[in-house]
């Protein structure tokens, strides 16, 4: 299996399904003759040419809307956020066109479309570059929403999520293009909808998504050490979200901790820990606690960048106190 | 589809009067250097520290535009107002932002402007009503718009000065924003400074029309272009931009020509996929400071001894904005959780802490 980037798994997702259907086009800042911001259209329009890979301005309500059109009558855009940061200004379009065509036209007209594009916080980038969207896109109902960690997942979800009927909002993890992972020479998919359970273990649960996956394994690896065996459960979609997964999980470790990357007040964690209570209540040992983002806009300071983000060592933490492994909190 | 038009400046008239010789004020020609040359070695520094891992995140240097900043701020008074992008060091410095605490920021330190918080895309000021660097393309055009507002609302004869890129005309927040402020009349100025590149897309490849002063007919506003890199032609067409805002109450569009000398930000190549090196040759023999420079040496405003002088005394200045800045210490962490909310439990609710 050949060991390749995120990024490089992205590019090829996008020039399989482009050579696969010739209704497949990107459209975009930079996504041509710059090669793409952060480089997953590299060598497209090339490829590809003008016509399929379509560099727009600095436009995002209106390619966004271009997209929708297109797709209700017989295309299938991939919609490139520069980040999903400036999506904010397509939002209307993605929630009030995108996710209720085929609810309000009566089944008539469905809007196979992927909106994609680095979410999440990077590297010092401050307030209004740093904000994880899943929670808010996960609200409305007629998206999906896809928020793949590992170069694996990204391909083979970023294939379904091009071949789905629906709109799809594809969050790629801004720090995550670099990181490699094996992805398989022959064609895969992925189903949207299914958890992948990326470590086995009995003692705890962490439950996550996206870019987040990774700090769990991180987390794991630390506890491993102490002799805490945790059960990794990335839900790589988070709607719609894999219940059965997480039900399996907490049946069989008996604790949990959300880890994800937005903030606490109505989070994907907020879900997560509703559907725990509901259904596993008989299974719990602890009480199921969150990690995630402080209720702040992301601060410049590396310093106080550090304090606000969600991380392995926090995360530990949340474990070890869910665990009652923490010095004194056993009484 | 390939770029086809070059940026040359085509002459208005306001620029043909003033731009140049003519009446000599050696004391304000010393003031723009002085200010264009402060910009220009604060950012040559502010690479430097990119480099080093002091400065983080995105930064945007303005150098090449210092013209822009330079020529529209020294026409403005102190009560008017300033609103602008994530590319705002030379206009923070050129309004008078102390570059200590411009350095600060981007060290991402307590002293800096915006104790932290912010960094190299926001800074703010409101000692200097500078409300800030703005990191979402387009979206601050409609804030200037309702400072205009304000500023009729109160009955003041306050300007506002909205910078933007030229990319900027494309999005929808402009076209919105500038209606109301040509319905309206609001006392703003919108300055486009059309440096040819939104990133990596030549303004030919983004915009259905070039010459977008020409987008102010849209909104029944006046509209002028001038040279960027002439800093007497930006003080003439802001001069009279403001004087219409201040006495009439009628915003203009100003499309200011000018070129970036870097890349789009630091991790941008400075030529390479969009443009060439002889491109960027070419425009950097337009340097406004060089050309700003050479009118004084030929009018006998300005010896080689002078102008060594104070080069030598901005580059002090800018090392002590530096040593300012690395001696500052980091912001507490309690700082993490301030300025999310302002305390409304105190009794700040009985003033309006916005009131001016
Ligand atoms: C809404 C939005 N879309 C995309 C971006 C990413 N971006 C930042 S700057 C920029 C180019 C803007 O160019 P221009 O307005 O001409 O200003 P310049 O950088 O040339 O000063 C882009 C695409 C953004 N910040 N906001």
């Amino acid at each position: 299996m050949a060991v390749i980037t995120y990024r490089d798994a992205l590019n090829q997702a996008l020039r399989e399904e482009m050579q696969r259907d010739d209704r497949v086009f990107l459209m975009g800042e930079e996504v041509g003759v710059y090669q793409g911001a952060y480089k997953v259209s590299k060598g497209l329009l090339q490829e590809f040419g003008e016509m399929r890979i379509v560099d727009t301005p600095i436009t995002e309500l209106g390619f966004a809307g271009v997209g929708v059109g297109a797709a209700m009558v017989g295309l299938r855009p991939v919609v490139e956020f520069m980040t999903w940061n400036f999506a904010v200004l397509a939002l209307d379009q993605v929630l009030n066109s995108a996710a209720k065509m085929l609810y309000m036209s009566g089944g008539q007209y469905n809007v196979p479309i992927v909106f994609r594009g680095p979410n999440g916080a990077a590297l010092q980038l401050s307030a209004q570059h740093s904000q994880a969207f899943e929670s808010w896109l996960a609200h409305i109902p007629g998206l999906k929403v896809v928020t793949p960690g590992t170069p694996y997942d990204a391909k083979g979800l970023l294939k379904s999520s091009i071949r789905d009927d629906n709109p799809v909002c594809f969050l790629e993890g801004e720090m995550l293009y670099n990181i490699k992972g094996e992805v398989p020479d022959e064609e895969y998919l992925i189903p949207i909808g299914v958890a992948d359970l990326k470590r086995e273990g009995d003692h705890c649960s962490i439950i996550t998504n996206g870019k987040m996956a990774l700090v769990a394994m991180q987390a794991a690896d630390q506890l491993a050490k102490d002799g805490i065996r945790i059960d990794v459960v990335d839900l790589r979609t988070v709607r719609p979200m894999d219940y059965e997964a997480i039900r399996a999980s907490v049946q069989k470790t008996n604790r949990a901790v959300v880890l994800e990357e937005g903030w606490e007040l109505a989070g994907i964690g907020a879900q997560v820990v509703d559907f725990v209570q509901r259904e596993c209540f008989d299974y719990l040992d602890a009480p199921v606690l969150r990690v995630h983002q402080a209720d702040v806009p992301m601060p410049y300071a590396k310093n106080l960048e550090r304090a606000a983000k969600p991380d392995a060592a926090k995360t530990i933490a949340a474990v070890k106190k869910v665990m009652y492994a923490e010095e004194g909190a056993r009484g | 589809m390939p770029a086809k038009k070059k940026n040359e400046p085509t002459m208005t008239a306001t620029e043909t009067a003033t731009s140049g010789n003519g009446k000599s004020n050696p004391d304000l020609d010393r003031e723009l250097l002085r200010s264009m040359l402060l910009q220009r070695r604060f950012e040559e520094r502010c690479a430097e520290a990119y480099a080093l891992g002091k400065i983080g995140g995105f930064c945007h240097l303005y150098i090449g535009q210092e013209g822009v900043s330079t020529g529209t701020l020294s026409i403005l008074r102190p009560d008017d107002y300033v609103i602008t992008t994530y590319r705002d060091h030379g206009q923070a410095l050129a309004r008078g932002i102390s570059p200590r605490a411009v350095m600060a920021e981007l060290f991402g330190r307590a002293d800096g402007v915006v104790r932290g918080k912010g960094g190299s895309m926001h800074l703010f000021d409101r000692n200097v009503n500078f409300l800030g660097g703005h990191g979402i393309v387009g979206a601050h055009v409609p804030l200037g718009t309702g400072v205009g507002f304000a500023i009729k609302y109160r009955g003041g004869d306050q300007v506002c000065i909205c910078y933007m890129g030229e990319s900027v005309v494309n999005t929808g927040a402009f076209h919105e924003a500038l209606n109301m402020a040509g319905l309206w009349k609001l006392p703003v100025v919108y300055v486009i400074e059309n440096n040819r590149y939104g990133m990596g897309t030549a303004l030919e490849r983004a915009s259905a029309i070039h010459d977008i002063y020409e987008r102010g007919a849209s909104y029944n506003m006046p509209r002028a272009q001038c040279d960027g890199q002439d800093v007497f032609a930006v003080r003439a067409a802001t001069q009279e931009a403001v004087d219409r805002a201040r006495r009439d109450q009628i915003p203009t569009l100003l499309e200011v020509r000018t070129y970036r000398f870097m890349g789009h930000s630091m991790s941008d190549a400075v030529s390479g996929t969009y443009r060439t090196k002889a491109e960027l040759d070419e425009y950097m023999k337009r340097d406004p400071i060089v050309l700003l420079r050479v009118h004084m040496q030929e009018n006998g405003e300005l010896t080689d001894e002078e102008l060594q002088r104070i080069d030598a005394e901005i580059k002090a200045t800018v090392q002590d904005a530096w040593d300012f800045a690395d001696k500052s210490p980091e912001p507490p962490l309690e700082a993490l959780y301030e300025d999310v909310y302002v305390d409304t439990t105190s009794d700040s609710t009985a003033q309006p802490v916005a009131a001016d």
